[in-house]
């Protein structure tokens, strides 16, 4: 291992000391399972051109919890989030410096794989994007990609898909209508579903409620308590009682800079730096 | 702006809009209505016994026994016909000399007019030419030919200043006192009984080739040749384009050499179309020899060309304005980006290329110039599908052209003309009307 991984697991560790010991509130369970650093940035910095819009974070993102990423509009979630799973690739001026692990692996090294990539690494939009094809169709996009033809195992997979997203039995009697006959809440469940189905490791989420009205809000958010456990999460959101209801950890950004990452609990009734409490208290925006 | 000037120019420019839809719609009814029905004109006419005769014989078409009835009919109404003739010839011979000449001529006129109405006169040779083995197969013509028997056209030159102008004189009166008078008023009183005209519906206008170039017979090797064209136009350039529109959207590198390819292809949308014909000729026939001379194959590769950029254009286009965010759902799964374009991209785009596509086809179908110097000839048959690479074919808008300007009996076969012009008009309204079809329906798919 790097030396780069090892520091990050090192500060991994005490992280998740305080979250046993300290700030995981009673009503969030223990992941026995998690909890290692799954995505390790070091000093990484992204530019669109010569602009810096991600200023040197350092950060661990620890496996199976959900880490949610807030700050006012600009500051750079977005672009944090889409590197991850280097969907920044499609931006033609875009570039990074520093270093971006994902399980001790160089997201950005030379003979990374994108592909494969975000394959393990799934991502969900901020606008429900399913394809305009049946509802079965998107969910076996990803499995067909990646080689599986028999039908019966890929009505398996969208099957429980589906239930993992908790849109089964909505859809279970029209698998075979257009997808973009679903309500907006639907389509976006559905876009979980989709990534799910490819059995990555990672959710990225990126506003996934900001298109919904609250009841599909309030499901979404259920949807990620039902998959916290399972999957890496990570959401940006500018809601912060959303990050508060569904993280585990909170990352805080100002203009680029990772102003603070802490677990949720703390970060909200205790932050550590000025800035996070001026946000979170209202006074920016 | 007050309101009052805001209202009058929101009225004035609706009645503008209005206006200019009007005149449009006027002038496409202006250009369409002569098309169809002079078109409709070589399919339905009033056929004589003439035209079944014809039918029958080039085409082994219609009733055998009902056309033999007919024709005895018919023969026995114009057996007095040349009953008068030989006895005018026999009094003829009898004649003195000044007298024989003074008739001898205006005789020999009648007697052809006779010939060309009815056909070939009994007792004489069969003529070498397939045309002039029939009288009058269309009524109208029948009619304009019954005039010539009956009047003789002549200039009267009188008036130095104005140019000479055209007057009919009763043949009847210039052969009184001989036997023949009785022939004019007899052939006007019984061209009804001597040519049957009926109302004809000739499909095999549009199935059957033609004889004797295009004085009778139908289009069939013309209509061929434009779908072979088109077709393999579209063979050519439509996979081309679409290839050539994803390089550009997808993997082309905004650069010095891109944007140098980009311009290539909005000139090469503006070249005349005359350049891409000598182009053709130049290049594939002569240079790359993909045929001896003329040849479909020469022909679609020209047409190919022509149209290839604005196939690129209207598929750059489509791919352009599929959703971003479809593609990235599709390379958010782990797809690659060959894969994404396969599998996400391209279908939906299908309905804006598939539109591009057949709007090129229709162009391809009715462009004359690139064909002229690589693949289309006047007359010929139809070809089988096994001769495009080598032969050249008859093409509707050349024809249409040809039959116009360079045909020897332009203005007997007018119908003929028409009757290209309406199958062309509608081949690419059809081809139009399929585009918008197919399109409505993959985006109802799409949007399901
Ligand atoms: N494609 C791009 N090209 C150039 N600048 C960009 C691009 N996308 C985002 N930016 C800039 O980067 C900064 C961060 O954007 P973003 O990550 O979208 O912010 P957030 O998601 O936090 O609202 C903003 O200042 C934005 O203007
Ligand atoms: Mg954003």
């Amino acid at each position: 291992m790097n030396p780069e991984a090892t520091e990050a697991v090192r500060r991994a560790d005490t992280m998740e000391t305080a979250v046993r010991d300290i700030f995981l509130p009673p009503e969030r369970e223990k992941i026995t399972s998690g909890g290692k650093p799954h995505v390790v940035a070091k000093n990484f910095s992204i530019y669109y051109g010569e602009f810096e819009a991600v200023k040197k974070v350092n950060a661990d993102i620890l496996s199976k919890y959900v880490t949610a990423i807030i700050g006012p509009s600009g500051c750079g979630k977005s672009t944090f989030l889409r590197s991850i799973n280097r969907m920044n690739d499609l931006i033609p001026n875009c570039s990074t410096t520093g270093s971006l692990m994902f399980d001790g692996a160089d997201v950005y090294g030379k003979f990374t794989d994108e592909v494969l990539l975000r394959k393990k690494i799934g991502m969900v939009f901020q606008k429900p994007n399913p394809f305009p094809k049946s509802i079965f169709d998107n969910i076996a996009y990803g499995p067909r990609l990646h080689g599986v033809k028999d039908r019966k195992t890929l009505d398996e997979i969208v099957e429980k898909s589906l239930r993992k997203a908790a849109l089964w039995d909505e859809v279970s009697n029209r698998l075979d209508k257009n997808a973009l006959g679903l309500s907006g809440g639907q389509q976006q469940r559905l876009c979980v579903a989709r990534t799910l189905a490819v059995e990555p490791e990672i959710l990225l989420l990126d506003e996934p409620t900001s298109a919904l009205d609250p009841k599909a809000t309030a499901k979404i958010e259920d949807l990620i308590q039902e998959l916290r456990g399972s999957y890496t999460i990570m959401i940006v959101t500018h809601n912060m009682q959303q990050a508060s209801r569904v993280s585990d950890f909170t990352m805080f950004f100002y203009e680029g800079v990772l102003v603070e990452h802490a677990p949720t609990a703390q970060l909200f009734t205790r932050p550590k730096d000025r800035m996070t409490e001026d946000y979170i208290t209202g006074r920016f925006s | 702006m007050n309101l009052g000037t805001r209202k009058l120019l929101d009225r004035s420019f609706t009645a503008l809009g209005i206006g200019s839809i009007v005149i449009m719609a006027m002038t496409l009814l202006i250009v369409l209505v002569p098309i169809v029905t002079n078109g409709l004109g070589a399919l339905v006419f009033k056929g004589t016994i003439e035209h079944r005769k014809m039918l029958a014989a080039e085409f082994n078409r219609g009733d055998r026994a009902e056309l033999e009835r007919q024709t005895a009919l018919a023969d026995s109404s114009r057996k007095p016909v040349y009953a008068m003739m030989a006895a005018f010839e026999q009094e003829l011979t009898g004649m003195d000399e000044p007298r024989r000449q003074q008739y001898q001529q205006q005789y020999a006129q009648v007697r052809s007019a006779i010939q060309t109405l009815l056909g070939p006169i009994p007792g004489d040779p069969l003529p070498a030419l397939t045309r002039s083995q029939y009288g009058q197969t269309r009524w109208e013509k029948a009619e304009e030919r019954l005039h010539e028997v009956l009047y003789e056209k002549k200039w009267d030159y009188s008036n130095p200043d104005a140019p000479a102008k055209e007057y009919s004189v009763s043949r009847a009166a210039g052969f009184e006192g001989t036997s023949l008078v009785k022939l004019f008023p007899y052939v006007e009183k019984n061209i009804d009984r001597m040519l049957m005209p009926e109302w004809t519906l000739y499909w095999g206008f549009i199935t059957d080739s033609s004889v004797d170039a295009h004085i009778f017979g139908g289009i069939w090797p013309e209509i061929q040749g434009t779908l072979f064209l088109a077709i393999g136009a579209m063979l050519f350039a439509f996979p081309l384009g679409v290839v050539a529109a994803i390089y550009f959207t997808e993997y082309a590198r905004e650069g010095f050499f891109t944007s140098v390819l980009r311009s290539a292809n909005s000139t090469l949308a503006g070249v005349p179309s005359i350049v891409f014909g000598l182009f053709g000729l130049a290049f594939f026939i002569n240079t790359l020899k993909v045929s001896e001379s003329k040849s479909v194959l020469a022909g679609s590769l020209t047409l190919a060309i022509m149209i290839l950029p604005t196939i690129i254009r209207a598929a750059e286009e489509a791919i352009l304005s599929v959703p971003k965010t479809y593609k990235e759902a599709s390379l958010s799964l782990g797809s690659t980006k060959w894969n994404t374009i396969v599998t996400v991209i391209l279908p939906a785009a299908l309905p804006g290329i598939i539109t591009g596509g057949v709007i090129s086809l229709g162009r391809a179908a009715g462009e004359t110039a690139p064909i002229i110097f690589t693949a289309a000839v006047s007359v010929g048959s139809a070809i089988g599908l096994a001769d495009v690479f080598s032969s050249p074919t008859p093409a509707l808008s050349w024809n249409i052209y040809n039959l116009a300007s360079e045909h020897e009996a332009a203005s007997e076969i007018r119908h003929v003309q028409y009757g290209m012009v309406l199958s062309l008009v509608t081949i690419v309204l059809l081809l139009n009307l399929s585009a918008i079809v197919l399109r409505a329906r993959i985006s109802q798919k799409l949007k399901g």
